[in-house]
């Protein structure tokens, strides 16, 4: 006890309970800059019509929310970017379901196989773009080369320098990248499942589906939602891919909002209409956050 | 009524099929652009391609070093990535620690918050930033794109830590206390030693995270002095083709160092990410 007397000595100056919050501080304030500042501040930018060009920065109310009502490049970039979200998290959950399923099974090269998938992860996104580029080429594309050799298709496809082909190129090299790593992390949730409960249903002659549909669903259904929910909020942020593979191109028909906004600030400089195109991205990320998270809550609650 | 035998193999050989598919789907695009960044353009554009090199070349990777500078490109990558990762862990484990360790009223609220962070689109934040950076004078620094990317990824490091250091015994922390050390000499005497495979894991998250950004680096820097590597392979085009042999040469160069420390580390990896995204 004499020990903490002369500790508490020592230090007389700060009182115990800025401590915790002295530790917070640069957490606080590098968030607060880099992420809650920008957000606020881009919500004033849209009510102007600030211009890096002509550098006006005068309040002109609503009138940017006006115009992006009416503005078609708008709505076209926001139902690609809504479809894109659907279908690739729908098929990565999917996918990754299937291969977390082969993947709790016991078989030798099991590590090399798990340490595989998380290469598509680790690999810089523009990489996989440059590398889904070169295998989907229009003319010595390696994946044309197969198709056409085993008879699939005619005649070589131009597969993201086509509007009918372009945004299903990219959703393509989304799931390629993503699939796997959700497979990993729905191991985990599957290997969180008792094995004495699936052993317990094989001795009583339930078959491999039944088993599935009865209690791994069910029970990994929480991390299924939470996963999925993850990889919808950070599918609907897409830039990268979308930017050095078609630069949302050709004839705007892969335009994604991210991409669109990227151009609406640093090709025209138009920063009261681009932070516009941002904030009304925002509400709708936080809208998509609290409806899936309420969603999710509610069918957790339902199951369990 | 048990399984045949026949059904039991039928099953071994649809697993033993799906794990070969998992393993062509992950490893073959690299494999791919590896066997690529080896090949003469003429061979590429060929019309038949071939896996195997022929004949071997390592004509792309001079050209990767000599035309198009990517030591540069490395270079500020390293010192960008690198500086963030150490940052990022010393105030994203003062803040864990605090979470944790520390008598923080309403503590699930600001992890929440700090996880919100994450769900934030990147593209909301560059425009105002873009805007501070250039009337302070940073855009073209190192400093601007380390102080966004160290947002970026503290929220990440801040849960995978908090979640390691829930699992410390409480009772070390009370044997310090006993010894006479203050709540900093807990973090940095007993906490932080016990926590290095943890520190490890998310310092790897990190500088993975910094080292692959790249709409920041497209907007922040406009030339070679301080673009990073996605930056400038992105910008890799020829006049009159495209270089699918000096791209595939710098693909291997800057993935291969990752594909490695993946490999080394994959167990720890994906522990940490499950903690700080799905557990809880």
């Amino acid at each position: 006890m004499g020990r903490v007397e002369v500790s508490t000595r020592r230090r007389p100056a700060l009182p115990r309970w800025i401590w915790p919050w002295l530790l917070l501080l640069p957490t606080f304030m590098s968030l607060g800059a880099v992420a809650f500042w920008p957000i606020l501040e881009g919500l004033r930018l849209s009510f102007t019509n600030t211009s890096l060009i002509s550098g006006s920065t005068d309040y002109v109310g609503l009138s940017n929310y006006v115009g992006l009502m009416s503005d078609g490049r708008f709505w076209n970039a926001w139902v690609h970017t809504v479809w894109f979200t659907v279908i690739s998290t729908g098929l990565e959950t999917l996918i990754g379901l299937g291969m977390a399923l082969i993947l709790c099974e016991r078989f030798r090269c099991r590590g090399l196989i798990r340490a595989a998938m998380l290469v598509p992860w680790a690999m810089p996104t523009v990489v996989t773009s440059k590398m889904f580029a070169w295998l989907f080429d229009g003319q010595n594309g390696v994946i044309n080369w197969v198709l056409l050799n085993s008879g699939i298709i005619q005649s070589n496809i131009n597969w993201y320098g086509d509007p009918q082909t372009a945004m299903a190129t990219i959703i393509i090299a989304d799931v390629w990248k993503t699939a796997p790593f959700m497979a990993l992390l729905l191991l985990t949730g599957l290997q969180s499942i008792p094995t004495s409960l699936t052993e317990a249903a094989r001795m009583d002659g339930a078959r491999g589906w039944m088993i599935f549909w009865t209690i791994r669903l069910p029970l990994l259904l929480p991390t299924l939602l939470i996963a999925g929910l993850f990889r919808a909020l950070d599918a609907f942020r897409i830039f990268d891919l979308v930017y050095v593979l078609t630069g949302g191109g050709p004839a705007d028909s892969t335009e994604t909002l991210s991409t669109l906004a990227y151009k609406e600030l640093f090709s025209t400089l138009e920063f009261g209409y681009g932070t516009t195109v941002t904030t009304a991205m925002f509400i709708t990320e936080a809208l998509l956050a609290v409806i899936l998270c309420l969603w999710l809550v509610h069918t957790i609650r339902r199951v369990t | 009524m048990t399984q045949s035998s026949s059904q039991a193999m039928l099953r071994r050989g649809v697993i033993y099929l799906g794990a070969l598919l998992i393993l062509v789907w992950s490893a073959s695009p690299f494999l791919w652009q590896f066997s690529t960044a080896f090949q003469l353009d003429r061979a590429l554009t060929s019309g038949t391609p071939s896996l195997i090199p022929d004949p071997f070349t390592l004509e792309h990777f001079r050209n990767v070093f000599v035309s198009k500078q990517l030591q540069y490109y490395i270079l500020n990558s390293m010192i960008v990535s690198l500086t963030t990762t150490f940052l990022c862990l010393a105030i994203g484990s003062l803040a864990a620690f605090a979470l944790s360790r520390l008598n923080v009223k309403g503590r699930y609220g600001i992890l929440m918050v700090i996880l919100s962070v994450s769900m934030f689109p990147q593209i909301t934040l560059v425009g105002p930033l873009y805007i501070a950076a250039a009337t302070l004078g940073m855009l073209d620094t190192y400093t601007a794109l380390i102080l966004v990317y160290i947002a970026l990824v503290l929220p990440l490091v801040t849960w995978v830590l908090y979640g390691y250091f829930e699992t410390l015994p409480r009772e070390i922390d009370e044997a310090g206390r006993m010894d006479g050390l203050h709540a900093i000499g807990i973090y940095w005497f007993i906490i932080l030693p016990m926590s290095m495979p943890s520190l490890v894991t998310t310092g790897l998250l990190a500088f993975i995270t910094a080292w692959n950004e790249f709409l920041f680096a497209l907007a922040f820097t406009s030339n070679i002095d301080h673009q990073t590597i996605p930056v400038g392979i992105a910008g890799f085009t020829n006049l009159y083709y495209v270089p699918w042999g000096d791209i595939a040469a710098a693909s291997v160069i800057v993935t291969a160092p990752l594909i490695l420390l993946v490999l080394v580390f994959q167990r720890h990896i994906i522990e940490g990410l499950t903690q700080g995204g799905i557990k809880e």
